[in-house]
């Protein structure tokens, strides 16, 4: 494959799989760590209600209002969730299985009851994604990275996560010590009179920002892997935070690689002619990693 | 009276039965704390799925049948539940990120597997999408069969292993005494929770089969403490979300059957979190009510008793309407009466808590009056040690 070739088709996938991958990760991280790694799963799942109601409102398929109908939608569902534990006296698991399946057949109705067929937004989309077709027309090759006419044609999903990304690994960077210190040690952190609960709120959105953001591109499975997936590897392979956090990008971005490659050009290595989902061979590469670390990792051992 | 096709009558059976072994197996599920196992469970279906759609094409068979689907799907969501129990007993990782990691990677392993499907000659019209959130409609009569008879199994089993899950999950040391193999309960409980899933694929979905597990179960609970009586709930409220859910939706054109099960079996659930006794949100509130106009009560009379004004509105507001005191804030003669009887309840209780031998209700302090927790005898003598002035007056 040429240079221009790779740049107008391949580029852009690859790299929005890659911030896609890393956003994801590093909140994976403390997520994982506070026994909260399937918050993820659930703001995966209740994104679709979100994104169906705003299109139901706007009437168009535009980014902006179905983030915030994503974000507001992942807001409720922890709401909801803490609502339903509280005052049911019900376990974190059980309260949030109820609630997003039941925010999720939601928007499943939602979206056979209304009238989308002109639009692009199906489930299927949701859950895998479109990043095949995030492709760069205007890109003729390399030199096209510092052509602003052709800079213009990327597509919005790009930028879009790229501000994300830097917005996470920012606010991880600025927040760092209050961060670590309330995901281990909750009691200390009250001492040290650090806000405990909204620092834990704060990660919850954090993490429903990068999960929307994803979301748009890549769709959920992807999102679930890679706050799952990386983090649990680095903790395999490291007692420290940091090593771990440094760890889990770096297999996210492998894995995205990886997958990426795989998908597109492993089919035709084998001698068949049609790729298959990125993002289903992305999630699978990460297992892969997870599978690696569960194997051999320095620190798998329980204890 | 609504009239429906055989197949849909079939599938409304089906999906009570279904409904029903649902329920009563989530139900487990949920006391043992695990009722997101049932989701990994579920997404890790998916490879098995498209592996036997492969495979059946491979021997020159019809990929589509249902059976062979299914059996695929059983296969790899069993392997799937065996990595999440390795990977939390034997690496340092908790159980929810073993069941997140082997949702997210088996799914995506899965979707993987679809696009190959889709690239193989037949495979475009294969229909697996309808596994992801169920599709009844248009289903071919053997199917239906199918999902009838295996709706029935998973039900039989689920009530002959109710007894043995009722004892692990209320009481799992006394269960091991009582020689019960409790790992053997649980790996049934699992099989069973396979078992639902499979069945329901066709149904309800991978995605939300979850739903039929946990939502009935989680409803139960607030109606009942006792555990084979949440069992029993939770497969009658499965049951009839099954049935209300396929009803409705084979008679409402574009009404897809899962999020119509889950959906229903959700406003079950939305009700009883409100309006159960006792452990409702409805009652929770009224008893709130009650101890604060209680509270508020007893202080206004104390207040009275010793003269001092009342400024709180709230507080003068219930003596009022109680016909205790009169506009002016002034004790009306019933109010007198009260305020005595109050000042002497208080006493007994100082008493109360400095003697010896009512210690067990000096534990329960609170306003209740003290006639309604001792014998008539016990509070003659309480009086008797006051009149002696052992206590002073409050």
């Amino acid at each position: 494959m040429s240079g221009a070739d790779f740049v107008a088709l391949s580029l852009t996938p690859l790299l929005i799989g890659v911030l896609a991958a890393v956003a994801c990760a590093v909140p994976g991280n403390f997520l994982l760590l506070r026994k909260q790694a399937l918050i993820g799963d659930a703001i995966s799942h209740v994104v679709l209600p979100g994104i169906v109601v705003a299109f139901l409102v706007t009437g168009q398929v535009s980014a902006w209002p179905m983030m915030i109908g994503a974000a507001g939608a992942a807001l409720i569902a922890v709401l909801l969730i803490e609502l339903v534990r509280r005052l049911g006296r019900i376990e974190p698991g059980a309260a949030m299985g109820v609630i997003f399946t039941a925010m999720f057949a939601a928007g499943v109705l939602l979206l056979e009851r209304s009238d989308t067929s002109q639009v692009h937004l199906d489930v299927e989309h949701a859950l895998m994604g479109n990043l095949e077709s995030l492709i760069w027309l205007d890109a003729t090759g390399w030199t096209s990275l510092t052509d602003p006419v052709a800079l213009a044609g990327l597509p919005p999903e790009l930028p879009r996560l790229a501000v994300v990304t830097l917005l996470i690994l920012g606010l991880t960077w600025l927040f760092w010590r209050p961060l670590k210190i309330s995901t281990f040690d909750e009691g200390f952190a009250r001492g040290l009179g650090l806000p405990n609960t909204a620092i834990g709120l704060g990660l919850v959105i954090l993490s429903a920002v990068a999960a929307v953001a994803a979301f748009d591109a890549v769709g959920s499975i992807i999102v679930i892997a890679m706050f799952i997936c990386p983090p649990a590897a680095g903790r395999l392979l490291t007692n420290r935070l940091e090593q771990q956090l440094a760890l889990s990008v770096v297999l996210a971005v492998v894995a995205a690689v990886l997958g990426y490659v795989l998908a597109g050009y492993g089919p035709l290595w084998l001698g068949f002619d049609n790729t298959v989902s990125a993002a289903g061979m992305m999630a699978t590469v990460s297992g892969l990693i997870l599978l690696a670390a569960a194997l051999f990792g320095r620190h798998r051992r329980p204890g | 009276m609504i009239s429906l096709g055989y197949n849909a009558v079939l599938v409304a059976v089906g999906a009570g039965l279904l409904g029903i072994a649902a329920g009563v197996t989530g139900t487990f599920l949920f006391l043992r704390k695990r009722a997101l196992v049932g989701d990994a469970i579920a997404h890790a279906t998916l490879p098995g799925v498209g592996l036997a759609f492969l495979l059946m094409v491979l021997l020159g068979g019809d990929g589509r049948n249902l059976a062979g689907l299914l059996l695929g799907a059983g296969f790899s969501a069993a392997f799937g539940l065996y990595c999440v129990h390795l990977i939390s007993t034997r690496t340092r990782l908790a159980e929810d990120t073993a069941i997140g990691a082997v949702l997210s990677v088996f799914f995506g392993f899965g979707v993987l597997l679809l696009t190959v499907i889709q690239n193989v000659p037949s495979g475009r019209q294969a229909g697996l999408d309808g596994l992801l959130l169920g599709a009844t409609a248009g289903m071919l009569f053997a199917d239906a069969l199918l999902i009838a008879v295996g709706g029935a199994v998973a039900l039989f089993a689920s009530l002959a292993l109710s007894r043995a899950m009722v004892l692990v999950a209320f009481d799992e040391g006394y269960a091991r005494v009582a020689g019960l193999k409790v790992d053997w309960v649980d790996l049934a409980t699992m099989g069973l929770v396979l078992l639902v899933t499979v069945v329901g694929l066709k149904v309800v979905g991978l995605i939300l089969i979850v739903a039929l597990l946990i939502i009935p179960a989680v409803a139960a609970r607030f109606w009942t403490d006792r555990a084979g009586q949440v069992a029993v709930l939770a497969g009658a409220i499965g049951g009839a979300s099954g049935v209300i859910g396929a009803i409705w939706s084979a008679t409402v054109p574009d009404l897809p059957t899962g999020p119509i099960i889950v959906l229903v079996a959700f406003g079950i659930f939305a009700v009883s979190m409100l309006l159960a006794p006792r452990r409702g949100v409805l009652a929770a509130w009224l008893r709130h009510r009650q101890f604060q106009r209680q509270v508020h009560l007893r202080q206004g009379l104390l207040a009275l008793g010793s003269g001092q004004p009342i400024y709180e509105q709230l507080t003068l507001r219930l003596l009022q309407r109680a016909g205790l005191v009169r506009a002016d804030g002034v004790a009306t003669p019933a109010g007198e009466q009260a305020v005595a009887d109050a000042a002497r309840d208080e006493a007994r209780w100082a008493l109360v808590r400095r003697e010896k031998g009512l210690e067990a209700v000096a534990a329960r302090a609170g306003i209740d009056p003290l006639d309604s927790l001792l014998t008539p005898d016990q509070v003659a003598d309480l009086d008797r040690k006051i009149a002696n002035g052992e206590v002073a007056a409050p």
